[in-house]
């Protein structure tokens, strides 16, 4: 690229200056403009970590590695411990990846595998649509109609088929880890299900024939040849589906019922580190309350970003190996 | 696969043909399932949203609970204006660091961005959130339509980032070399070739930002803040729509419920259709270009 626009500056005459010239006609001013801009977008990942790192330095001074390992949250007292916020976000993220992994893979193998062309493009579009959906609206059907109408149901016949296990104890709340687990399933369904279709796609059809052509059936050529070869991308798509249900923060917030309940129930109301953000950032009265709130914003961050380049390398790992092996 | 073979026979074969049919008609279930959300909310949003809609709910500023009347002027003109923010921050720098992407793919300083934009759209936006109150409101020592503007744009810039970048990618590498070939310095030859021809890649990832930034409550909840007053000074608190809907829906109120469901109504409206014209202009894009997918 430098040779062609170097070429380009020698092929204009004396008219132009020593100035232009030096610049390349602008060329250097816009390839400065360009790798600033790139370098921005690496400043902000790097200036996020950095001011929420400065900005809990109250609270990770005072309660260090305490802070993630006990359950005390009293901001009367000035006692901090977000056990119960990461135990509440693993907990709904659980549920929400045990529903939308089976069917958002279904999904994937049904719009890459199966469907025929006409319905390909509309019903993939639907799926991505509902990633479009503002979170807070989620958050308003879940706590006025899918709650009532859905959750409440399913909470109160899990109790009594099951009210003997810790799990499933009662009493029975609306509002709860499990409504929010399954609006999360909802919510990173089309994420899980729209990247694992682009895995299947990539696929090379030689797989497809070859399986096929020793006699595998349909199911058994995508579950024992598609499913091993983009397994890496499929995980990729999981755990990206997993970094969006760890940061959701409004419609669990709605539904959840943020309480600092520390049973191991589903069905009763919990908290997470993004709800717990929510609700009391702008009541944090005083700076070690406010740190200790940052801090939780910190570990979420930290979280996602490995989530994130895991899942990514994953992704990519998909991608190129199935072009070297189509150049090979 | 040899063992299958091998042990062939004809109850077997029935077997695994039935287990097929089982397994393929389960994904189309799932995909079935999958859509009944999407179904259900838009018409329950539509449904309920509909009578509380009238030309006062967008002229009228909010009215306190019980009184009747009032509409969400406010969070309209706020949403308008935050969004605008954030669209003056991100796109500039979002198209130039596409062009960049697009032009150093593989150089370490391309893949570093790269995979720096996927990091960013992986970040809560909560936590952009705090980012945005210690860099803007600590200092300022109040909440502001202008924190709340960046914090949309840092929202934003992924999605305009890679969108432009696919689209930049998509214009044939003749133009550009046509125009180099012609004496066209580089700066020209994207601002007046290639950013022509990938006009529509821009535009998609503006709306598709937009649509996002325009849904986002749980960031606005410290920066934005909310306001239930007219305000067009950046510098001051201000409503957005999402925020409105958090608001009125967590609220005891049944009158604010209902208008949280018209607000919503208005949202879902907004998001959907920036959506489907995005949608719209890339296969439009794609069918001139000849690339069917």
């Amino acid at each position: 690229m430098a040779t062609q626009s170097h070429f380009a500056a020698r092929g204009s005459f004396a008219s132009v200056n020593r100035f232009t010239r030096a610049w390349q006609h602008g060329d250097r001013f816009y390839r400065l403009l360009l790798t600033l801009a790139a370098l921005s977008v690496l400043a902000l990942v790097i200036a996020i970590g950095y001011e929420l790192w400065q900005s809990s330095a109250l609270a990770r001074e005072k309660f260090g590695l305490d802070f993630i390992t006990t359950a005390d949250w009293d901001p009367v007292a000035e006692s901090f411990g977000a056990l119960p916020f990461i135990l509440g976000t693993l907990i709904t993220a659980a549920i929400a990846l045990v529903i939308a992994v089976p069917v958002g893979i279904g999904i994937a193998i049904f719009l890459a595998e199966l469907a025929p062309d006409w319905l390909r493009q509309p019903v993939g579009f639907l799926i991505e649509l509902l990633a479009a959906v503002p979170s807070v609206i989620y958050g308003l059907w879940g706590l006025f109609v899918f709650i009532p109408a859905f959750v409440k149901p399913v909470a109160q016949g899990l109790n009594g088929a099951l009210g003997f296990l810790p799990l499933f104890e009662g009493p029975v709340f609306g509002p709860s880890r499990l409504a929010a687990g399954l609006l999360l399933a909802i919510m990173v369904l089309p994420t899980i299900a729209s990247i694992s279709r682009d895995v299947f796609r990539a696929i090379p059809n030689s797989q497809r024939e070859a399986s096929l052509a020793l006699g595998a059936t349909r199911w058994e050529m995508i579950w024992e040849v598609l499913v091993p070869y983009g397994l890496s991308g499929l995980l990729g798509a999981i755990i990206l589906g997993l970094g969006r249900a760890l940061g959701e923060t409004v419609a669990v917030t709605m539904v959840i019922g943020n309480n600092l309940d520390l049973s191991a129930s589903l069905l009763h109301p919990g908290y997470t580190m993004a709800s717990i953000i929510a609700n009391e950032f702008t009541e944090a009265t005083y700076d070690l309350y406010l740190n200790a709130l940052i801090e939780i914003g910190l570990i979420l961050f930290v979280l996602t970003l490995i989530i994130n380049l895991i899942a990514r390398l994953l992704i990519w790992r998909v991608g190129r190996r199935t072009f070297t092996e189509a150049r090979a | 696969m040899t063992p299958i073979a091998l042990r062939s026979s004809p109850t077997r074969t029935r077997r695994r043909k039935a287990t097929s049919a089982v397994m393929l008609t389960l994904t189309g279930l799932a995909t079935a399932v999958a859509i009944v959300p999407l179904i259900w909310i838009i018409g329950y949003v539509v449904q309920t949203g509909l009578p509380a809609l009238n030309a006062d709910f967008f002229t009228q500023l909010p009215t306190p609970a019980g009184v009747s009347g009032g509409g969400i002027a406010n969070a309209l003109v706020g949403s308008l204006i935050t969004v605008g923010i954030g669209i003056i921050i991100a796109a500039p720098i979002a198209v130039l660091t596409a062009f960049y992407a697009a032009s150093h793919a593989n150089s370490p300083l391309g893949l570093a961005v790269r995979f720096g934009t996927d990091v960013i759209s992986g970040v809560p936006s909560i936590v952009m959130g705090i980012f945005a109150y210690a860099l803007i409101v600590l200092p300022q020592r109040h909440f502001s339509a202008l924190a709340g503007g960046v914090v949309l744009a840092f929202i934003m810039l992924p999605i305009i980032v890679r969108t432009t970048e696919e689209m930049i990618r998509l214009v044939p590498g003749t133009l550009r070399e046509g125009s180099l070939a012609l004496g066209a310095p580089e700066w020209k030859t994207s601002w007046r070739v290639i950013l022509p021809a990938a006009l529509n890649g821009v535009l998609t990832g503006l709306m598709l930002g937009i649509a996002r930034a325009a849904g986002e409550a749980a960031p606005m909840l410290f920066t934005a803040f909310g306001n239930p007053f007219m305000n067009t000074d950046i510098n001051q608190p201000i409503a957005t729509l999402p925020h409105t809907i958090f608001v009125y829906a967590i609220a005891p109120y049944a009158d604010w419920h209902a208008k949280a469901w018209a607000t919503a109504l208005v949202l879902i409206v907004l998001v959907l259709v920036l959506n489907v014209s995005a949608r719209v202009l890339v296969a439009w894009r794609a069918r001139k270009l000849g690339l069917s997918r």
